[in-house]
């Protein structure tokens, strides 16, 4: 039996308190084995140690709730007996450590855990967070994540239809790879995964297991130092074949009666999804580890538990169903092994040749894993930054600018690798506000988005975290999507620092406000933390990923211009905020300042206005203003369409005030001018602010008194920033 | 008129053809598994894009030694009509019914965007409802679809109109822009001998409906109903 020192705890990521609670729960001392199953479970990455406490505040219900947080995804009704499923999780560590491998297995991951409850995957999303454009590492792993998500999603055949990329030097050594899945699935036929029915069998079905990623979830939970290269082995590789024929053959199986629970094995493998699957139905479960499909030999009961190798799932089927079970996966050509059976021992029992390698409690593994109250420490507010003391720009060279840099570049070049079409039902294509991804076969729509603004959660995570679900609200809204529920990918350094663990409890109480001001409640989620690489932090980033339901397509919004001579309506207040704003970093090489605040009573009340506009056909054209300001939006709609527009002079602000704010809960109309006056007396009654700010036609952008730009100007500085960036010479040594 | 698909393992654009299909025929094709060693009487066999077999080996290259495409070769040899799409259009390529092959794209990039297509004939049962010259838009998704073959019979697919559809500008003119892979002589898609058999590597069944933005795929479903029902 080897020995297990306080060296071989510690190189397994536990404190020696934790280690003082395995030895108090086995009552003996672990064996190998024993200690990396703890290890994994109790990991950060699989336990949400610190963060669970937090979590719990989050507001998870509403009357279209079918399952909240704890499955491997969460189910909304949407209608004419469909769920939507979906869930957004993090793949930071390993992207960055191998990012075409990190980012598909991401994929690969992401639907597995749509698919084990029932849906067949609809639409892929992503979002990237990058270092700065200028470090050596940046382009190669941008490449390599692009065409790592290409790569797997393509194969598999569901489509990429959006997400958004952000650069930052605080990504440098910490790339962030949220990959977020929607599927749908019958209403009434919605797989669990909690184990039922002592006796029944224990179904390994999939690809075979090997060495591979091998304590992944481990290195997923601790900051990264300068040894990372060494880590590459803990990275999985992933085969988007044999997932296709895992979606096929597990939505066959699930078209008859045998399935009882089943869980996808992910993060910590056979480990996990097994005690997983157990401590949900309070029951325990004995395997023989001999029956396990394996692709190398000599692999130990400590490398089959904690082996992250991919494209498997674990099955409780009815018994006397294996039969009709193995006989669909020998169609696809996939493994099918009996690896044990459920017990009421409350325990899991592990059998390698013939004897017992491991027994240990489910519980203490699993649900009653060790939750943390870590210190924390609110960060400083601050100050709100006045208009009169930024430095004006000429609007349009401003604009110019704003909408060739890094963050506002065009991600045409991304989008190419993503085959974002299969399925045939792509409706609004990557670009718009949210993507829309029609209900096949009806003339329905779901409404997908992913936003977060990281340099706003820096500057305050409290404010940041209301807005990050304000804007998926708002880009739900512009299409005429009723926003239903959030999945949110909480990605933060290292909790243990009260100063991080203060940015994850201030952001996740703005994000509780906002879901619960806009009944947008949270059904799935994902936290990635640690990380950090040499006590260098990334900016706090709580990605949202948001669905909303389109009820007819037919009337429904998008982002480009339609017609000449259409009135542009600016729709909430613009005052002018430009503390943390895109203008002040680009412009005057600032990251200052308090970001803009959301009034959540009136986000609702224009969300509200804008779906009914867009419902009642009175609007040619929608899109929200975000980052850069109104100037910025109006130009996207130009560019989309190719028609150009004449805005009038700044209303009551300073140009750069009125053109570049980041004022929150605004969103840009074109309305028909005979139906210009419905809409306003519609906003007046409504009391939405609501102001005419120009009109659609030529095709250039022209300031009433100032100066203009043509739209192929404007197209040209906005598309060629990212090929142009990933055409250079590599800089990489 | 009765289709029929065929269903590969790694096949992802089954359901897209079959609905593009259904819709301008009326009824549903068949789907035929690829262990399947008979096919149904059909008067069109279409194999769909995707990632046969993952697309390991080659693309196609698995899937083209299948025992069920030995039968759509003999079909096909015996006068049936067969389309390939994307993947299905390098697979005829690897089972010789097609000549040449496709090749990583010259970026060696993966590319899904729409791009323009100049119909070079309207002389097949896919082309019939195109004017020859009308350009048409419709996306493509693909890494391998740089069509090259030797001179010869480059030369022999232009000599006998063997040419179905060209990469080209909006403006319908040749320009190295507008091939977005390398292919020869802008080659998205040809004929065999017969003209029965036919592979392309855009998607017309992603175009055949207004609702997702356009369906100038639509008429080359319309033109086999019209020549085969």
């Amino acid at each position: 039996m080897s020995a297990i020192t306080p060296d071989v705890v510690k190189s397994h990521g536990l404190s020696a308190a934790e280690y003082d609670l395995v030895l108090e729960i086995m009552g003996r001392e672990p064996n190998l084995t024993e200690l990396g199953i703890f290890s994994v479970m109790w990991s950060e990455h699989c336990s949400y140690k610190s963060s669970k406490k937090w979590l719990k505040t989050l507001p998870t219900t509403a009357p279209w709730v079918i399952c909240g947080p704890g499955e491997n995804a969460g189910v909304i009704d949407i209608g004419e007996g469909l769920a939507a499923i979906f869930k957004m999780e993090s793949h930071n560590h390993p992207s960055f450590i191998e990012p075409y491998q990190g980012a598909a297995t991401g994929v690969g991951g992401i639907l597995r855990d749509v698919f084990t409850m029932g849906a067949r995957p609809i639409a892929n999303m992503n979002a990237l967070r990058f270092g700065d454009p200028s470090h050596p590492k940046t382009r190669h792993l941008l490449a390599g994540v692009v065409s790592g998500i290409g790569g797997y999603g393509n194969c598999v055949g569901v489509p990429t239809v959006g997400g958004e990329t952000n650069f930052h030097p605080s990504y440098n050594g910490n790339i962030l790879v949220n990959a977020m899945t929607v599927g749908l699935a019958p209403a009434d036929r919605i797989f669990y995964s909690a184990a039922a029915g002592v006796g029944n069998p224990v179904v390994y079905v999939g690809s075979k297991t090997g060495r591979d990623g091998i304590h992944g979830a481990t290195m997923a939970s601790a900051e990264f130092s300068a040894d990372n290269e060494e880590k590459r082995p803990t990275v999985q590789v992933g085969d988007p074949f044999t997932e296709k024929l895992l979606i096929e053959a597990c939505l066959e199986l699930m078209a008859t009666d045998c399935i009882v629970a089943i869980q996808d094995m992910g993060a910590a493998g056979l480990t996990s999804s097994s005690f997983e699957m157990a401590s949900k139905g309070g029951l325990g479960i004995e395997m023989d580890l001999d029956q396990v499909p394996m692709r190398e030999e000599g692999m130990t009961a400590y490398e089959i538990m904690l082996s992250e190798s991919q494209e498997r799932m674990l099955m409780v089927l009815k018994p006397g169903s294996e039969g009709r079970a193995k006989a669909i996966f020998d169609k696809w050509e996939l493994d099918f092994a009996i690896v044990g059976h459920l017990t009421d021992s409350g325990r899991m029992v592990l059998k390698r040749h013939g004897k017992v390698v491991a027994d240990l409690p489910i519980d203490p593994l699993a649900q009653a894993s060790p939750e943390y109250d870590r210190p924390w420490k609110a960060p400083a507010k601050r100050p709100v930054i006045e208009l009169a003391d930024v430095k004006a720009v000429e609007p349009i060279e401003a604009l110019k600018t704003l909408l060739s840099c890094p963050d506002l570049a065009s991600r045409r070049w991304i989008w190419e690798h993503y085959d974002h079409m299969v399925m045939a039902d792509t409706v609004v294509r990557p670009g718009g506000d949210s993507a829309v991804v029609r209900i096949h076969g009806s003339n329905r729509g779901l409404a997908i988005t992913t936003d977060c603004t990281p340099r706003y959660c820096y500057a305050d995570p409290h404010e940041g975290g209301r807005q990050a679900v304000a804007e998926a609200y708002r880009n739900l809204s512009a299409t005429g999507a009723k926003p239903l529920a959030v999945t949110d990918n909480l990605n933060f350094g290292n909790p243990e620092k009260p100063e991080i663990m203060g940015q994850i409890v201030e952001a996740i109480k703005g994000m509780g406000e906002a879901c619960k001001g806009l009944d947008f409640p949270v059904v799935s989620g994902n936290v990635s933390l640690y990380n950090e690489t040499n006590g260098q932090a990334i900016l706090p980033t709580p990605a949202i990923g948001a669905v909303g339901l389109i009820d007819d397509l037919d009337h429904m919004a998008t982002v480009p211009f339609k017609a000449k001579d259409d009135a542009i309506v600016i729709l909430g207040e613009t005052k002018g905020w430009m503390g943390s704003s895109l203008y002040l970093r680009e412009l005057c090489g600032k990251e200052e300042g308090a970001p803009p605040p959301v009034a959540l009573h009136r986000e609702k009340r224009e969300g509200e206005f804008v779906r009914s506009m867009i419902h009642q056909d009175l609007v040619s054209a929608v899109h929200d203003v975000s980052d850069g300001g109104l100037l910025v939006a109006v130009a996207e709609m130009a560019m989309a369409s190719g028609i150009g527009a004449t805005l009038e002079p700044p209303h009551g602000l300073a140009a750069h005030g009125w053109w570049f704010g980041e004022d929150q809960g605004r969103y840009v109309l074109t309305v028909p001018k005979d139906r210009l006056a419905e809409v306003l007396e519609a906003a007046q009654r409504g009391e939405v602010s609501a102001r005419v700010i120009g009109a659609t036609g030529g095709d250039s952008l022209n300031l009433t008194g100032g100066k203009s730009i043509s739209v192929a100007e404007l197209r040209r500085l906005n598309e060629a920033w990212m090929p142009d960036y990933m055409s250079a010479p590599d800089s990489n040594s | 008129m009765q289709a029929a698909v065929i269903v590969f393992p790694g096949s992802n654009c089954d359901r897209d053809v079959a609905v593009a299909l259904e819709a301008a025929i009326g009824r549903p094709p068949l789907m035929v598994w690829h262990r399947d060693t008979d096919l149904p009487k059909a008067d069109l066999l279409v194999v769909p894009g995707g990632f046969t077999y993952g697309d390991y080996l080659r693309c196609g290259a698995m899937a083209a030694h299948s025992p069920i495409m030995q039968e759509v070769v003999k079909k096909a040899r015996a006068g049936t009509p067969v389309l390939g799409i994307c993947n299905g259009f390098q697979i005829l390529c690897e089972t010789g019914l097609l000549p040449g092959t496709l090749m990583r794209n010259a970026n060696m990039s993966f590319v899904c965007k729409d791009v323009h297509l100049r119909v070079e004939s309207s002389d097949s049962i896919y082309t019939r409802k195109y004017n020859a010259g009308t350009v048409i838009r419709v996306p493509i998704a693909h890494g391998e679809g740089n069509y090259f073959a030797d001179r010869d019979t480059l030369d022999r697919l232009e000599g006998e109109g063997q040419v179905a559809f060209r990469y080209v500008a909006e403006d319908g003119t040749t320009t190295p822009s507008a091939n977005p892979n390398g292919s020869r002589h802008d080659i998205a898609g040809i004929f065999d001998k017969s003209r029965k058999v036919m592979g392309l590597m855009p998607h017309p069944e992603r175009l055949a409906d207004e609702k997702l933005g356009g369906a100038d795929g639509r008429p080359l479903f319309d033109s086999v109903v019209e020549a085969l029902a």
